[in-house]
Parts: structure tokens; sequence; C-alpha cells
């Protein structure tokens, strides 16, 4: 099967005809499709698509009487059409085969591409169901290798089960790889204590409505007023005035309008206080709906195969990751949310969540509620007695008088632009000089609070970094989790004296800025011996 | 050139001027082959060229004066060929110890950085024309990390970079087991 696919004979799913699961396994030697309802799930999502570039034919026709509704109808089934035999003839070319070693994928209408990943390699398989997908059942499987982005391996769609069977499916091949020496009695015993902790297994994170609806009240977004704002720009063609013509708008006011004008200043200052409010519930509602959907019954527990995170109300995802895999750990928080507490955990792992480098585990949660999962994860809080050490004096001076001399610098070009110009429509740079101007003094007292409070410390096992002002976080490595040590010196590190410390990590980036030299190379030093103590194959398994 | 190839004339020797940021486990930075600048004088002189073109062209196109333009190009750009490749060649240096490799590099920006085996993925030994012309090779680390990932060191001889990806080859091969 590695030349000419398309033309082998391949065999439909059968459907009834004895025990499907015993059948599908027999299967897998064979290359497959996936499911056959995914043609009905793309072409749905095809669908959407296509309203744009039709309503764009439409307009582009409206003016035309030579072309009568006939034809333009004619020319969106047309299109429709191609949309349709396209999507058929992907799922048609589009086979895998789950092989002793590998899995292997064949895509490609007219060019086809042959990938093969080795089970090694896998780092894990999540399942991820779109709105569509999930009515009719079906799920889009991801074989996560740590190559992240487009380089990976993905299933769109089979059906729920048959997912489920794949994912167990290359678990156990990885294993066997992994230890060819296990004994038959041994992984039965070991299967029975994983199906018992299926039924019981330990919830570590979990949110209900309520916490969603705090947690949404914090995303306060204004991306929907931008958003709304943005469209009425690209289709005020479509609106039967100009509603970027202020003349429109007086027009329109002009019975109420002119009531509020004549209430003078009290009636302006309602009217500004109505408008800021409004944009407040816009902004707080889009943000509760987000968080709704994003992460709907988020739940957390800990498995015998690692964390599994499940989350979402309309796309669902179910994401395993390994608790070895785990390679560094973040908790972050937000100006406003810190003061009441709020922070949120992410696991830097080698396998990559859907479009971020990072699992968030907890993205809402007090500080008593991490710390548990923070032990399972194996990187604990700081132990106390350590000893923190803070970046380099030199350094915050430097980066201070870089901040604020360079806002002083458009305060002044902001102010020197208003004086040459003299018009009363542009005093508004008078503002804008003062603001930049208050930037630059909030520049210089941020970087003397983070010389208080940035500061780093090595327990015997982990290293810590505390970043943040306003917003403060940590950052916790471990020792024998890293990948290389950098010791990198800039122009002006190497004027005043400090160096910046870049410890490779899978998945992730860690960096110490503004250390003085000497503590650059004790640390290194540190790190390495405890780096060179375990091989990267122990590390992974 | 010559003073300087005199100077390293024994090929890997041992940089005594180099050494900014400390041994690591007392282990002394060793330099390229001395063919490594004059690799990087030809790639330089590769880059130059064209520009020092555009720079003639451009002054055939504009009405000032003689050289105005090419003059100060040529400068700048005779002054990279001719000097920049020793400077950077001074600069740069690697370390091979029992398990790890440090390699230095950077004149206005500085880096160093060290490797234990244990952490390497695969190695590549790659060689440019330039490259196989002066007998020299790169000897590329690549572990897992997002940062650094690749781990970079000119400027070897092809013999000493095999030899090098064997010795470290063979200590993953003893870890791994």
């Amino acid at each position: 099967m590695t030349e000419n696919p398309g033309n082998a004979p391949l065999r439909q799913p059968e459907p009834a005809a004895g025990d499907p699961v015993a059948m599908a396994e027999a299967d897998d030697a064979l290359p497959k499709r996936t499911d056959p309802r995914t043609f009905v799930v793309q072409a749905l999502q095809v669908v959407p698509r296509s309203i744009l570039p039709l309503v764009a034919v439409g307009i582009a026709m409206r003016s035309d009487g030579v072309f009568g509704p006939l034809m333009i109808f004619g020319i969106v089934v047309a299109i429709l059409a191609i949309n349709m035999l396209f999507t058929f003839l992907r799922w048609w070319r589009q086979t895998y085969r789950v092989g002793e070693s590998d899995i292997r994928l064949e895509t490609g209408v007219l060019s086809r591409a042959a990938r093969s990943v080795p089970y090694d390699r896998i780092q894990d398989v999540s399942l991820e169901q779109g709105f569509i997908p999930r009515l009719f059942g079906l799920t889009e499987v991801k074989f996560e290798t740590g190559a992240g982005g487009s380089d990976e391996i993905k299933l769109a769609y089979l059906s729920n089960e048959e997912g489920a069977r794949l994912r167990e499916l290359v678990r156990e091949m990885r294993d066997e790889l992994d230890s060819p020496a296990t004994s038959a009695p041994a992984q039965a015993a070991e299967e029975a204590i994983a199906a018992r902790e299926e039924e019981a297994v330990p919830v570590l994170f979990a949110m209900g409505p309520k916490r969603l609806f705090v947690f949404g009240l914090f995303e306060f977004s204004l991306a929907l007023v931008a958003f709304l704002g943005a469209a009425a720009q690209q289709f005020d063609f479509l609106l039967p005035f100009d509603i970027w013509d202020v003349k429109t708008w007086q027009g329109l006011l002009a019975g109420p309008g002119e009531q509020i004008a004549h209430l003078g200043l009290l009636g302006q200052v309602i009217g500004a206080v109505a408008a800021v409010v409004s944009l407040l519930v816009v902004g707080m509602l889009s943000g509760i709906v987000r968080t709704f959907m994003r992460d709907w019954d988020f739940r957390l527990e800990r498995t015998s195969k690692g964390f599994r995170r499940r989350r979402g109300m309309f796309t669902r995802t179910d994401v395993v990751m390994p608790v070895h895999r785990v390679q560094a750990v973040q908790i972050a928080t937000g100006v406003v949310r810190h003061r009441f507490g709020w922070k949120s955990l992410k696991l830097v792992s080698l396998a990559q969540d859907s479009g971020d480098s990072s699992h968030v585990v907890a993205p809402f949660a007090k500080a008593e509620e991490l710390t548990p999962i923070l032990k399972v994860s194996g990187f604990p809080l700081p132990p106390r007695g350590l000893e923190w050490h803070r970046t380099a004096a030199s350094f915050r001076v430097v980066s201070a008088l870089f901040a604020v001399v360079g806002y002083a610098a458009l305060a002044v070009g902001a102010a020197v632009l208003a004086l040459y110009l003299q018009d009363q429509r542009y005093s508004w740079l008078w503002v804008a000089a003062l603001v930049l101007a208050g930037l630059s003094a909030f520049a210089a007292i941020r970087q003397l609070f983070l010389w208080r409070l940035e500061r780093h410390a090595l327990s015997p096992s982990h290293i810590y970094k505390r970043t943040g002002w306003l917003a403060p976080g940590y950052k916790i490595g471990d020792r024998v989790k890293l990948q290389s040590v950098t010791i990198a010196r800039g122009p002006l590190g190497r004027l005043f004296g400090y160096v910046t410390l870049h410890l490779g990590l899978a998945g992730g980036h860690f960096a110490m800025g503004g250390l003085p030299r000497a503590e650059a190379e004790q640390l290194r030093e540190a790190l390495l011996a405890s780096m060179v103590r375990t091989d990267f194959s122990r590390l992974v398994k | 050139m010559d003073e300087r190839g005199q100077q390293t004339g024994m090929g890997n020797g041992i940089n005594p001027r180099l050494d900014s940021f400390g041994d690591v486990d007392g282990q002394p930075l060793r330099q390229g082959h001395p063919n490594y600048p004059k690799a990087m004088r030809v790639q330089a002189l590769l880059v130059a060229t064209p520009i020092l073109i555009g720079a003639l062209v451009a002054e055939y196109l504009t009405p000032f004066p003689n050289f105005v333009i090419a003059g100060p190009i040529a400068l700048i750009l005779a002054g990279l060929v001719i000097f920049l490749p020793h400077r950077r060649y001074a600069a740069r240096g690697y370390a091979l110890s029992e398990d790890r490799l440090r390699v230095v590099r950077g004149i206005m920006f500085h880096t160093d950085t060290v490797v234990p085996f244990g952490r390497v993925q695969h190695i590549d030994v790659d060689r440019g024309p330039i490259e196989r012309y002066y007998g020299l090779a790169t000897l590329q680390l690549y572990t897992a990390g997002s940062h650094g990932d690749v781990v970079t060191l000119s400027g070897l001889s092809h013999e000493d970079a095999l030899a090098m990806r064997e010795t470290i080859r063979a200590h993953i091969k003893r870890e791994s087991l």
C-alpha cells in the first residue's frame, strides 16, 4: 500500500455483522477511510464559509438587470456543488492505517502525501469535538508528536468509539515498545487497576457555572465591540445610510438629539456615562459568553495515564497529559483578578495544545486549589528557607532609563507637534503628551518595584522564578528536565555588567534576564550538574 | 592576517584571550581550524561583492560627485572583509569535555551555550562548498528545547567534526542502554 493507494480496493466499514470492535481490530492492518459521515460534516462546514463569497457575488450582480434571480441561484448551486465535490474527493483520497510500529496517513487529491508517525514518537492522542461533529457523534483525533503546529497528524472525523479505541490502541502500542519485557499477567493486572481507576478517578479541579460566571466577569473583552465596529465599517454599504457621516446622525437625531443638546452639560455627562456603561456591559457579556463556551463543565482529573482535562460547551475537548511529560509550570494572574486572589496554572508540556504550547489545567483558581495540582505534577511550590536572589540593580537602572527616556521623548514630540500646529482640532495632542509623560514616570516606578519583587531561587530539585509587579506570577522548572543552558550578553549588558540566562526547555522557554555574570555562571554550573546525571531517554519515559 | 595565523597556526589551539565566561569544569576553550577565518572571509566577500556593485551602479546613476556613495560603502565593506573574520574567529571557541559541549561565540552579542550529551537528540555534520574547499565542517547538535534547540559549531576540521560526532554518539548510546 505504498504506491497508488487510491486504486487499491478499500474496505468499507461494514455495520452490524458480528462484534464491531473485533471487526475494527482485525481491520487495523488495512488502510481505512475516516467515517463516511465526515463528508456530511465537512460539507455542512463548507456552507457557512461559502456565504461570504456568495454574498459578494449577489452584490456584484445586484445592479445587473441582465442576470435574473434564477442565474444567481444557479451560480450559488454551482459554487456549493464544487465545494461538495472537493470535500468528497478529499475524504475519498484520505486513508489511514494503524500499523505494527507506526500510524500512516495518506492524503491529497492530486498530489499525494504519505506520513508515518512511529508510536514511540507520539506524545499523546487528544480528541476534539466541534459543534457539528458532536451532533453526529464524531470526533477529531490528533496525534501529538511534540512537533507542534501543522506537523501534527489529524484524523477528521472518526466515530467517538473509534477515536477512543484508537487512543487506547496507540497508548498500548507505545507502552509495549517502551517495556517489551512486561509479562501478560502484569499487564492484565495493570489494566484491571486502570479499569478500577476509570470508575473513581480523583477530580483535581472542576469549575461549576457559578465559578464560570465570576471567571467570565474577569475575562472582560472589548473584542466583540471592536468586531461590531469593524463589521459596520466593512458592510456599511448594506446599511440604508452612511453611518460615518455626522450630518446623517444630526438629521436622525433631529428630534430627540436636539432635546439632549438642550439639556446642556449635565445631559452630555449623562450621555457619556451611559455610553461607557453600555460598553462595559457589552464587554462583560462577551467575556462571560466566551468563558462559558470555552470552559463549560471544566474537569481536571488524575487518571493512571496522567492529567485528563475535559472542557467546552459546543466544542468539547478531551486531553490527557502524562505527568512525566510536564516540563515546567507557570502560575499567572491578572492585575485586577490578583486583588481577589484568582490565579491560573499552565503546564508546559512536550505535547502541544491546539494553538497554544502550554496546557491550562486550572484557568481560574484560588491558591489553595492549585497546591494539590502542583504536588501531583511534581512541581511543588517553593519550600520555605530558599535563598531568593534579585536581578542586578544596573539592569533595572538601564531598563528604567530606556523606558523613561523613550516615553519622555514621545511626550515631548507630541507637545512640540501641538505647539507647531496651533489648532483647536489637535488639542488632543496635549492629552497624549500628558499620558506619555505619565507612562514615563510609571515605567521608572515599575522597574523599582520589579527590582524589589522579581527574584529567583534554586532548590535541590527545582528552579523558581518570581515575575511581575501588579500581576505577580511564578515559573517553576525542573532542574533535570532542561535541555541546554546559554549565557547571553548584549552590548548593554557588556557595558553595565549583566547577562541573560536562557534555559532550553522542551515546549517552552525559561529565561532569566539581568543576572550578574558571576551568579549566572554559578547557576549554570549547578543546573548542568543536575542535568548530566539523567539521560534524555529516561526523562520521557 | 598572517601574524594572527601564525599565532594559532597549531590548529585547534587553545585560545587564552577568549575565556570571558570562566571555565566549565576546568576545560580551556579551543579555537576552530586556522582555515576558518579564510572561509569566513570568502563568505564575507560573496556578500560584499553584490553590495559594492549596487553602490557603483547607484554612483553612476546619481549626479553626486565621484565616490560620495561608493567610497564610504567600499571602506565599510573592506573593513568587514579584511578585519572582521579574524575578530569573529578570535571570539569563537568550544570545549568538549566528558559529558558536555560548550560553544562560545559573538562579539557584540555574546553567547555561551552548554549542552550535556545526554540531551542531544541527533547530530548533523554539514559541509558547504566553501567549507569543503578549506577542509572544514559544521557540527550541529539538536536538542528538544524550544530555545537554543540547535547548537551550531562551525570552523572545525572535517576529521575533528566526525570524531566529535562519534564521541557524542558513543556517549548517547552508552547512556540510553
